[in-house]
């Protein structure tokens, strides 16, 4: 603290230390306290705020157990992202060794480019794209009647399948970009050593490259799970009544069942899931905020 | 065949797969836009058009919703960036454990779900201060992650900031405001731009945390989505074609501003080096 001092002069440091606690206080910490604190308590009318009735409750916590569609939502939400999770991995992997150890240097900027290009893209945008493509007498039912695969056009739009395919689609790049970051910092000549003894292309990659791109796996997966889970554009768009995802549940809470306490305690479980993924990818792979915060 | 040429075949199979994936769905919204069809799509196609972007240009409510984005934008440049420097540069004086845990608070709201960020403003400011959705909660809810990211910037640019600069100035009698003003602030320009670029298209294009702190108005993205849901034409394909546009641009040029400074970094080594 003496050394920012020293550095920046009392009036500095001053303007410094207000902005800084301004921003950590009012816009980030207490909000979040503001919203747990809200979640345990019932929802009221404001005469009876602060009333006898005004007390703490877990009540909002028990309505995602006893009410079972609500549960069902949750419970597909974080199976449907950690699919999407897997998928954009499974994905992406290879492009990303491509990128990273196999293209010819000068054809790497505009490979590069044309990652960066569509990852710059709305995320909105992205998705529509998807519903053009998806929508009825759009031209993916066009293209497989065509071919004579389907006999009469499909509902894509308004199920799981569709918000899925579209979810893979949008954070797909999320994943890319640390996976290969993480696979270009593996020396080639480790690669080149396993084969000349004798390794396999499988054997390689397990036992050297994805060992060295644990962090990138470990940031590519957080990323994507966490925008999957919390994701709002993609399920409203490509998704319908039936397909409903856990952040929509949590926005019916807040304006059209008009229960804010209902809905603080739904954000607070997802933002526990999201935590909870983080602690144990970070456990899992052995990385530390710094690698996942770049 | 060998087995080197089946898997260099496979790879660039796979590769083109993949760009195909990437760009394909953009084309087809992009083509969309010039089908005179009522509804965005490309097959059956119904013959060419540009009415849909003259369709576009006559809706008062996108202008609208534009005016209110644009608005956000310049709110969110104007409270994120000064934010993320102050908090860059009391970072770079600390150290130790003290540095760690502020580092991972500035960092938590970019791990934080959108809607989290929106619903946690929303509720912090009624209950304390009875402001309740619009364009200022708005730029406040933005600002409370986007701030984070001109942190990341700036810190980068701080590594490489040689405080024997700073010092040099101290001694020979400069005020610390004149340090500051004329050596620091200079220094840390290029990432004041970048950083204002980068909070102004996350702003921008922000749809999830918006959404719960919006209030009645309407930004551009909810607008979109809006129409995706009621009412939806190629006038919308049209929209979110010049917007992919102003983004490949805004793209490019940030891109530029990033190469030009590393190059500049570059020489400018070189030349203390010679010196």
């Amino acid at each position: 603290m003496t050394e920012v001092l020293r550095r920046y002069g009392p009036v500095l440091t001053g303007v410094i230390l207000l902005a800084v606690a301004l921003w950590l206080a009012l816009l980030v910490v207490l909000p979040q306290l503001m919203m747990i604190g809200f979640s345990f308590r019932p929802s009221l009318p404001p005469s009876k705020l602060g009333g006898p009735e005004d007390v703490f409750t877990v009540k909002n916590y028990l309505t995602l157990w006893t009410n079972q569609i609500h549960l069902a939502i949750f419970l597909k939400t974080i199976w449907a992202s950690a699919l999407v999770t897997a998928t954009t991995l499974a994905v992406c992997y290879p492009v990303a060794f491509y990128l990273a150890q196999v293209a010819p240097k000068r054809r790497l900027p505009l490979l590069i480019l044309m990652l960066v290009v569509p990852f710059w893209i709305n995320e909105l945008l992205r998705t529509f794209s998807w519903y053009i493509i998806l929508a009825f007498n759009g031209p993916l039912n066009a293209l497989l009647l065509g071919l004579g695969i389907i006999d009469e056009p499909q509902r894509f739009l308004g199920g799981d399948g569709g918000v899925i395919v579209g979810m893979v689609y949008v954070y797909i790049l999320f994943m890319v970009f640390p996976l290969y970051n993480a696979i270009e910092s593996l020396d080639r000549n480790q690669i080149e050593a396993a084969r000349d003894l004798g390794a396999g292309w499988l054997r390689i990659h397990r036992r050297i490259v994805l060992p060295h791109a644990k962090p990138g796996i470990a940031v590519g997966c957080i990323m994507t799970f966490m925008l999957a889970a919390g994701s709002y554009a993609v399920p409203a768009l490509l998704g319908g009544p039936n397909s409903r995802w856990f952040t929509e549940i949590i926005y019916n809470w807040f304006f059209e069942g008009g229960n804010w306490n209902q809905g603080a305690a739904y954000a607070f479980i997802l933002l526990v899931l999201c935590i909870g993924f983080i602690l144990g990818a970070m456990r899992l792979f052995r990385v530390g905020l710094a690698d996942i915060a770049k | 065949m060998t087995a080197a040429r089946l898997r260099r075949l496979l790879t660039g199979a796979y590769l083109v797969l993949f760009f195909g994936y990437l760009f394909l769905p953009l084309g087809i919204m992009a083509a969309a836009t010039f089908n005179s069809s009522r509804f965005p799509t490309v097959t059956p196609w119904m013959g060419f058009t540009l009415g849909w972007f003259q369709a576009l240009w006559e809706d008062q409510r996108m202008w609208a919703a534009l005016g209110t984005s644009l608005l956000v934008g310049a709110g969110v440049i104007a409270l994120a960036v000064p934010l993320g420097l102050a908090a860059a540069l009391l970072l770079d004086r600390l150290h130790s454990r003290a540095r760690t845990f502020l580092y991972a608070l500035m960092v938590s709201p970019l791990l934080t779900p959108g809607v989290i960020v929106g619903i946690s403003t929303l509720v912090f400011w009624r209950e304390w201060f009875g402001v309740s959705g619009g364009l200022f909660l708005t730029v406040v809810a933005q600002s409370s992650f986007i701030a984070a990211y001109a942190m990341l910037l700036f810190s980068a640019r701080l590594e490489r900031f040689d405080p024997a600069l700073e010092e040099a100035a101290l001694d020979l009698g400069a005020t610390h405001g004149q340090v500051f003003r004329r050596i620091t602030l200079p220094y840390l320009m290029p990432a004041i731009l970048s950083a204002a670029l980068l909070a102004f298209l996350q702003s921008f294009e922000n749809y999830n945390t918006t959404l719960f702190v919006r209030g009645l108005d309407t930004t551009l993205t909810v607008f979109i989505a809006t129409k995706v849901r009621t009412g939806l034409t190629p006038a919308v394909n049209a929209l979110s074609l010049v917007l992919i546009a102003l983004t490949i641009l805004g793209a490019v040029v940030y891109e530029i501003l990033r190469r030009r400074e590393a190059r500049r970094q570059a020489g400018s080594a070189v030349a203390l080096k010679t010196a």
